[in-house]
């Protein structure tokens, strides 16, 4: 299988308010169309390594490769095209502009992309947002809609690049039982149908014993990694 | 040009959903802009106006001969005394004509000049206007009517009349305002003059002088050059003033003294006769600049508040937007180009208000005895104002706009999204 991320002895350290070293030596990769999360307790360094891999960060040491290109050292409008073609993010809060339509907020990204005309992009939207089942909300204003709304729309927003994999900080950590199962099972749908890659960092046992590899973290160190049989286990 | 157009959308987005702090900020421009243009077109109408009194009337060199103690006294000359302190008492000027020496030549020669623009001939002469017993002390210029229009815009000063009359009527005169209010004399009247040689002359009015200045619309009156000459009882090369115009006023001092010294006249230029009139206007000019400025600057500062006020309540925003794959400069993009887009509405809006505030105030009516043809205030509708004003507002709002739109720029997306 291709590795689609991979990230080689990754350090970093936090200099304020004194040196401390956050995460030590991280290296793992992932593959083409896997799902894979992140756990760990507060404090482990789980966030701050997905906002390294996310190249948002880019104070590291250690190498990172996207897609078997490496990304390290890029300046920041590389990596601005970067993030903006081949990663999609869903975060805790979600994170839609406010004022924009929710179809507007869902083109922004491809419309940055600038490959497809207006019109493409529009209906591009629109199947994403289907494909969420949230086409009828289209034409709300971003402000207007339930919170699991807004994060199916920060997913389609996420999706409308046709990224190579998916970042989401704790997606599910601001919504119930019942829609997190829902991103849940869009999330897997998207990594089983359109062998997408998906990376989640997130606090929810029960979420992440359903993806196909948890790597857990303590202490800025990646302690094991469980493949999805022995998560049956778990 | 797509990313622009991406760019644009979330600029009006941004500036439509807040709409009163933008339309506020845009007022602030306007109200900048406005004032400019009004104070610029006003005050430049007004120097233009008081500019053109100075300027109009004055010949850029008068020259003339003065009656004053010789500088040399024969004793200087003697060799004898050279080295000793010489005391000359109870001096007494030179006995020496008012008459300019040569003075159709000399004019000729002027004429050739390429500096000069024109030259006018005048008569002086010391009159007393009659009415009935009464003598009245007065003054009486020859000129030639037509040419002081041209140079000197003389047609202006002119109540009931034009310098056309004074040239169609040999024995016309151009009276002076406060004559002809004492005298209560009107045009198509006659009044006499006696010279101070005891001639008596009847003279028509064709017009009503009217300078402004009381002590001179009292006693200064027009007539033909030939009939001065006539009234002096001399012949046509009686000239006492020869009056200058330059194409280049800036050469006035040092052409005078070339004149002074080659006709033997006193000469004496137009900035030596009026120092005071560049500083009023210079002075003005920098009163006009420094209000104007410093309104763009006040509206400068609430653009740079309001866009300061919306970075930090759109931080969430930039960090989605940088997270998504918008760049710094992108953001940075977004926030300039809505202080442009403030800065370019609200000066617009600003030139159409000070263009209509003009045209108000050149419709409003300015009455003044100094110049009797204006009837409201000058305006100076010179389109580089509005040219000015809409740069200076995209500037002023660019420099506004940047500062803050630089911070945008540099927000850590991290730092935000993880500060939830």
């Amino acid at each position: 299988m291709k590795n689609i991320l991979e990230a080689k002895n990754i350090n970093k350290y936090f200099r304020n308010p004194v040196l401390f070293h956050v995460l030590k030596d991280i290296s793992f990769s992932i593959t083409e169309g896997e799902f894979v999360s992140i756990m760990g307790k507060s404090g482990c360094g789980k966030s701050t390594l997905l906002y390294i891999l996310s190249t948002m960060d880019t104070d590291y040491e250690g190498d990172l490769y996207l897609g078997g290109e490496k990304i390290t050292g890029q300046s920041g409008e590389e990596l601005a095209r970067i993030r903006n073609e081949q990663i999609g993010f869903v975060f805790q809060f979600h994170y839609l502009l406010p004022e924009f339509s929710v179809l507007d907020n869902v083109m922004l990204p491809a419309r940055k992309l600038g490959r497809k005309s207006f019109s493409q992009i529009r209906k591009d939207a629109m199947n994403k947002l289907e494909l969420l089942g949230i086409a009828d909300q289209a034409h709300k204003k971003a402000s207007q809609i339930s919170g699991g709304q807004k994060q199916r729309v920060a997913i389609a927003r996420a999706l409308i690049n046709d990224p190579k994999i998916i970042m989401g900080d704790e997606p599910t950590g601001n919504l119930d039982s019942k829609n997190s199962n829902i991103v849940f099972d869009i999330f897997k749908k998207l990594s089983l149908e359109e062998k997408l890659s998906l990376l989640v960092v997130t606090h929810d046992l029960d979420f992440a014993k359903r993806t196909d590899r948890i790597i857990e973290m303590a202490d800025g160190l990646i302690i094991d990694h469980h493949s999805k049989m022995e998560e049956e286990s778990l | 040009m797509d990313r622009l157009r991406v760019i644009l959308d979330i600029t009006r987005t941004h500036l439509l959903a807040r709409i009163k702090q933008s339309g506020i900020a845009a007022l602030g421009v306007t109200f900048g802009i406005g004032a400019y243009i009004i104070m610029m077109s006003f005050m430049t109408g007004l120097n233009g106006l008081l500019d053109g009194l100075v300027l109009n009337r004055t010949p850029h060199i008068h020259m003339y001969n003065e009656i004053k103690p010789s500088a040399n006294q024969p004793v200087d000359l003697y060799e004898a005394f050279t080295d000793q302190l010489n005391v000359v008492r109870s001096i007494k000027p030179k006995k020496s004509q008012l008459r300019i020496h040569n003075a159709l030549p000399v004019i000729d020669y002027l004429e050739k000049d390429s500096r000069v623009k024109g030259v006018t001939p005048q008569v002086a002469a010391k009159v007393f206007y009659l009415a009935g017993s009464n003598e009245l002390n007065g003054a009486v210029n020859g000129i030639l009517p037509h040419k002081e229009d041209a140079l000197y815009n003389f047609g202006d000063y002119i109540l009931d009349g034009t310098p056309q009359d004074l040239v169609r009527d040999r024995n016309g005169i151009l009276l002076g305002a406060g004559i002809a209010k004492k005298m209560s004399l009107s045009v198509g009247d006659r009044v006499q003059v006696s010279t101070t040689s005891g001639g008596i002359f009847p003279l028509k009015i064709v017009g009503i002088f009217q300078s402004g200045l009381a002590e001179i619309d009292n006693i200064q009156s027009y007539v033909n050059l030939k009939m001065a000459q006539q009234l002096m009882g001399e012949g046509n090369n009686y000239i006492t003033d020869i009056n200058v115009k330059l194409k280049d006023i800036n050469i006035a001092p040092e052409l005078s003294k070339t004149y002074a010294k080659q006709f033997e006249v006193t000469a004496i230029d137009i900035n030596t006769a009026n120092a005071q009139f560049e500083t009023g206007t210079s002075i003005r000019n920098m009163i006009t600049y420094a209000v104007s400025i410093t309104l763009l600057i006040v509206a400068g500062f609430g653009i740079y508040n309001i866009l300061n006020m919306l970075i930090y309540e759109k931080m969430n925003d930039i960090a989605i937007l940088k997270a998504t794959g918008f760049s710094g400069g992108d953001v940075r993009l977004i926030f300039i180009s809505q202080a442009l887009v403030i800065g370019f509405i609200g000066g617009l809006l600003g030139l159409v208000i000070g263009y209509g505030v003009s045209v108000l105030i050149d419709n409003a009516p300015f009455e003044t005895e100094a110049l009797p043809t204006v009837k409201t205030f000058p305006v100076n509708f010179n389109p580089m104002y509005y040219v000015v004003g809409i740069i200076f507002a995209m500037v002023s709002t660019f420099l506004a706009g940047y500062l803050p739109a630089r911070k945008a720029q540099k927000i850590d997306p991290v730092e935000i999204i993880r500060g939830q």
